[in-house]
């Protein structure tokens, strides 16, 4: 497979995001939270624009706290690769309603477009079942969409996949970005609201 | 050093604010109240691999309707720095239990740079501190910080002195 025939980002995750049937997602800072919004803004949306590293862990919380929900994990791979321990810690913790989504352009993306780690010899997928993370997926097609779908949403967790996409231009798509008003309205849509 | 039991009044303070998980990297002065936690079957401890991962945990917990902490040395104080802007943003509380190393008596100078700059560090990060040295008073200090966190939304840390841990010394 060659960069040429990388999946389109907000193709995947709109597509995906359609068949997520209520689940809560916590996308990661810049072009994940960008493409969530892009794909219709919903209250069940964590939007980051910071705390690189910190998607997982976040997800994680939500996820032990509402065990009666399925939980998105949906971040690039810079965010990933900073925040690598914490597949152990979800290994070790074992939510069966988390699924843990990584969009790999194999660049940092929204700085420059410098080339990450994940294009050279990193294998994310490898790391995640080295942590405990038993079910993973590689995409590297639109014909996984369902067994993607069924991965994240479906299959016991904790899961993971990577995506590889092409490094593309997208249109803006910028939603809310107070950190107060996102959270409120999360609680609000979760049912945890004072 | 006293032998007032300030690992069970912390727990204790826990259990009346419905503080049900800690997140932590241990340390040996929290090993008393990490004991009573695992001893217990309703209070979740997550053990990280990086104190930042924490304060996602707890985040996360918070914005699922449910109330953890975390427990930490205060080595692991500077691993938060930036993460420690992120409940601040999101107007969430953080509670952060820390056993102060590099501080009084300390015979390790490598513990001693993050110790002295503990509270500094945390106050540039809109933390409030609420340091202790009297092991009588552990609790009462967690209660009030847990509740100026939890009631509005603040980050708070509770700073545990050697002096109530114990200097540690591997015998010299």
């Amino acid at each position: 497979m060659t960069s040429a025939n990388y999946l389109r980002r907000r193709e995947l995750v709109s597509a995906l995001l359609a068949r997520r049937e209520g689940a809560l997602v916590v996308p990661g800072l810049g072009s994940p939270t960008w493409d969530c919004f892009a794909a219709g803004d919903q209250p069940e949306y964590l939007y980051s624009w910071g705390a690189m590293g910190l998607c997982v862990p976040t997800a994680l919380g939500v996820a032990l706290a509402q065990p009666g929900r399925r939980v998105l994990a949906l971040t690039g791979d810079g965010e990933m690769m900073m925040g690598l321990g914490s597949l152990a810690v979800v290994g070790a913790q074992a939510p069966e309603n988390l699924g843990i989504l990584v969009l790999d352009n194999e660049s940092f993306g929204e700085t420059g477009r410098q080339p990450g780690l994940t294009g050279i010899r990193a294998d994310l997928c490898a790391m995640a079942r080295g942590a405990g993370i038993a079910h993973t997926l590689a995409v590297t097609s639109m014909d996984q969409l369902d067994a993607l779908a069924e991965l994240m949403f479906h299959h016991p967790g904790p899961t993971f996949a990577t995506a590889k996409i092409a490094l593309t231009d997208e249109p803006w798509a910028l939603p809310e970005k107070d950190g107060a008003a996102i959270a409120r309205r999360f609680r609000g849509a979760v049912g945890a609201a004072e | 050093m006293t032998t007032h039991d300030w690992s069970q009044d912390v727990f204790d303070a826990m259990g009346a604010r419905g503080i049900a998980t800690v997140a932590t990297v241990p340390d040996g002065g929290l090993t008393g109240l990490l004991t009573l936690c695992e001893a217990d079957p309703d209070t979740r401890i997550v053990t990280l691999t990086t104190e930042e991962e924490g304060i996602g945990v707890t985040t996360g917990l918070w914005l699922g309707g449910q109330r953890g902490m975390i427990a930490i040395q205060s080595s692991g104080v500077g691993n938060c720095i930036n993460a420690l802007g992120y409940p601040t943003t999101l107007r969430a509380p953080c509670l952060l239990l820390v056993t102060m190393r590099g501080q009084w008596g300390e015979f390790n100078p490598w513990q001693v740079p993050m110790g002295q700059a503990v509270q500094p560090v945390l106050e540039a990060m809109a933390v409030k501190c609420f340091p202790v040295d009297q092991a009588e008073k552990v609790g009462e200090t967690f209660a009030a910080a847990a509740d100026l966190a939890f009631f509005g939304n603040f980050s708070a840390a509770v700073l545990v002195s050697p002096r109530v841990i114990g200097v540690k010394g591997f015998g010299k």
